[in-house]
């Protein structure tokens, strides 16, 4: 398929924008200016003001001489490009693939977008009749070659729209301005009388190269479509992505909701058309103000259920600030995967943890509290009590060795161990009674100790020598005691957990 | 005349278990939980699978005793498949002591969910997910109207949910099936053997719907309930001089 570009020139790009910010300033002659060199020079101005003969480059002063009721506005370095980013973000309603042209355009790929408008005139119309309402002052062209739609957009008198192979004939009458060529280039050609592009098209590439250097002849290239260019996209074409753009713009609960369920129903027969599940994915919504919003969800396993995605989306369509309307939702699916085969889990009832229907639920409830909070747990090969469990993030890795029962373990343990006073009467024996929180229990039956060394390697510190204590209550308690016994009254007693 | 009212009255009964959702024990199907004698309290001689058991402790002792009995419990309901769900506001179940009560504790995805407000919002979905066997859900309050969304939610799903209520202040009526109070009594060993024996508790079933309260000292031994029938008298230890 032949390529199709357009480009979009905003004329006065940060001057309209201030008098849409400030409807009092149409139609008046106002200038940015920016300091350099101890000079205000001029860098945006209205058509009004440039009436006036006030052009870009101009000093303030000499501008307000000639023009006495020109207003002054400081201007930002880099404005324009944050305008532009906005505005490209906002054409991504036209085509995928959007790039910035600083200082002051758009370029769009338009290969197979414009007939869902009805030809590449009326596209051209309704981008520019919605710019025009919205307050940009706006010019566009469309070519086979980004060089030529570049030159129509901004030199041509009329036919905006090249007719494809016409672009050769489209760009002879043009001025060389029309070829993005520098200051000097344009200047040299000046001096040597040149002032259409057919007046030099037809020169030899050497003899170009020689007198306007080498990038002359790229553009000239370009322009013809004899030398590659391509767009570098704003945002990432996704593979997997839907759109849906509402005839209406809506603003209520069940349009927003019927609007992600068509959207997830599209997306998902595709995945299941080529045996993929989603594992992230975006919906992104366009207000008729110009602003724009996402959700993002993730899940466990690879899914492509519209019911188990919605339910995801349900949690945090909340967050969605319809404002005067949406008028376009996207669903992007960022990363999908391969969906495993089902086959081996439709023979037993009820699955394991791994099954679907769990990874499902962790998924909602991952997208109410995070995945932070969901633990599962694998035998780690470590005598450290606080080690012993391994976390573990995946649903259906099997551990690789068996859980220990050989030894007594407590059901619940704290964190972090609690000290308390203890008293024991010989070394290697267990304490007589021990005092936990103000309360005394003296102890009637224990086992013990179980030596249980710290793993050096992985941090220093005393050993611990374990004891099953139960008091006269009949509660059972897991107390240490830290380091050797010894004789002076400094033993460090702790309390670790509590048995069952 | 007598025979045959009493006759209507235990149909009328049976009847009413069944609307309840009791189903009556099916022939074949081995639905005992080896609790014993304790089985004899509930509807239809059998644990009411698929329904919100309420435990209630005062102290983590008790919690730690409730979480045994429990996990006893859990080892036979995962016996069927499915998943265990173990959510909790601040947890301190140690996952391998699971073992010792016959659990996997990989089997177990433990939720440590940080706000305690979300605590019943992730039982509630939990308990409403067929693939899940069982969701142990540790909290502090249970109102009655938040107890009632749960019993619902199980009622489709047949989930079996247990409330450890840890630390209660107050406690108020709920529409959960059961509410127990377990904690822990001395354990016993063989007389003059010195040491801890196996966990042993004194189980109260405060209150079961259409069945009989009472309470019993449950010993786990063997990778079993065992219930003590009668407080065996207590042998002095023997003393050497």
């Amino acid at each position: 398929m032949p390529k199709r570009f357009a480009s979009i020139w905003f004329r006065h790009l940060l001057t309209d924008q201030k008098a849409i910010r400030q409807p009092g300033l149409k139609g008046k002659a106002y200038v940015f200016a920016e300091p350099d060199h101890g000079r205000m020079l001029i860098t945006a101005l209205t058509g009004e003001a440039r009436k006036y003969g006030v052009t870009e480059g101009m000093t303030v002063a000499d501008a307000r001489v000639i023009a006495p009721d020109l207003q002054v506005f400081d201007g930002k370095p880099g404005r324009n490009l944050k305008l532009l980013t906005a505005l490209a973000e906002w054409c991504l309603r036209y085509t995928p693939s959007v790039q910035l042209d600083p200082p002051d355009g758009l370029l769009l790929d338009v290969t197979g977008c414009t007939h869902l408008k009805g030809g590449e005139k009326a596209y051209l119309r309704e981008i520019v009749s919605r710019l025009k309402t919205i307050g940009y002052d706006v010019r566009p062209g469309i070519a086979d070659t980004i060089g030529a739609a570049w030159g129509v957009a901004r030199c041509a008198a009329s036919g905006l729209v090249v007719p494809p192979g016409g672009h050769r004939n489209a760009l002879m009458p043009l001025p060389p301005s029309a070829l993005r060529l520098s200051m000097d280039q344009l200047l040299k050609l000046r001096n040597l009388g040149l002032h259409q592009i057919s007046s030099f098209i037809h020169m030899p590439d050497t003899v170009i190269r020689r007198r306007f250097g080498k990038s002359m002849v790229l553009r000239l290239h370009q322009a013809l479509g004899q030398e590659p260019e391509y767009l570098f996209p704003l945002k990432e074409p996704v593979p997997y992505s839907e759109r849906l753009e509402c005839l209406e713009p809506v603003k209520t609960r069940p349009a927003i909701e019927i609007a992600l369920h068509s959207l997830l129903e599209k997306l998902c027969r595709r995945l299941h058309g080529e045996g993929l599940g989603l594992r992230a994915a975006v919906l992104t919504w366009y207000r008729v103000d110009g602003k724009n919003g996402h959700i993002a969800i993730g899940t466990n396993h690879a899914s492509n259920r519209v019911q188990h995605l919605f339910r995801l989306f349900f949690i945090k369509l909340d967050s969605i600030a319809p404002g005067l309307g949406i008028e376009l939702f996207t669903l992007d699916a960022l990363k999908t995967e391969p969906i495993s085969d089902k086959q081996s889990e439709l023979w037993s009832a009820k699955g394991g943890a791994d099954s679907e229907e769990v990874a499902e639920l962790l998924d909602r409830v991952a997208g109410r509290i995070g995945n932070a909070p969901i633990h599962r747990y694998l035998p780690g090969e470590h005598y450290w009590p606080e080690r012993t469990p391994q976390p573990d993030s995946s649903l259906r890795k099997a551990p690789e060795s068996e859980w220990r029962t050989d030894k007594p373990r407590p059901m619940q343990l704290l964190e972090t161990p609690e000290p308390i006073t203890a008293m024991a009467l010989t070394p290697d024996y267990p304490p007589k009674l021990f005092t936990w929180k103000g309360v005394q229990h003296i102890i009637v039956a224990a086992d013990g100790p179980e030596r249980i060394e710290r793993e050096w390697w992985l941090e220093p510190g005393e050993h611990r020598d374990y004891y099953i204590a139960e008091d006269e209550a009949g509660r059972r308690y897991w107390l240490f005691r830290s380091g050797h016994y010894n004789t002076e009254n400094n033993q460090h007693w702790y309390l670790h957990g509590f048995f069952a | 005349m007598e025979a045959r009212k009493q006759e209507i009255l235990d149909k009328l009964r049976r009847d009413l278990l069944s609307w309840e959702g009791f189903k009556p024990p099916q022939p074949g199907e081995n639905d005992h939980f080896g609790l014993g004698p304790l089985e004899a309290a509930f509807p239809n001689g059998i644990f009411p699978t698929g329904a919100i058991h309420e435990f209630i402790s005062l102290c983590p002792e008790d919690t730690a005793a409730s979480g045994g009995f429990i996990a006893g419990l859990v080892k036979r309901l995962l016996q069927n498949g499915g998943a265990c769900i173990w959510i909790s506001y601040t947890r301190r179940i140690y996952p391998p002591a699971l073992k010792l009560f016959g659990v996997d504790p990989d089997c177990v995805i433990f939720i440590d969910v940080p706000l305690q407000k979300d605590v019943l919002w992730v039982t509630e979905e939990a308990l409403k997910c067929d693939g899940v066997a069982t969701v142990i859900c540790e909290t502090k309050e249970l109102s009655f109207t938040e107890s009632q969304r749960l019993q619902l939610a199980v009622e489709k799903s047949h989930v079996t949910g247990f409330v450890l209520r840890k630390d209660t202040r107050k406690i108020n009526t709920t529409a959960c099936v059961t509410r127990w109070q377990v904690r822990p009594v001395r354990s016993q060993l063989r007389p003059g053997m010195p040491g801890v024996g196996h966990p042993r508790w004194r189980v109260e079933l405060l209150k079961v719907r259409n069945g009989k309260p009472g309470n019993w000292t449950v010993e786990w031994k063997k990778q079993r309930f065992q219930t003590i029938m009668a407080p065996s008298i207590q042998e002095p230890a023997r003393r050497y001089a």
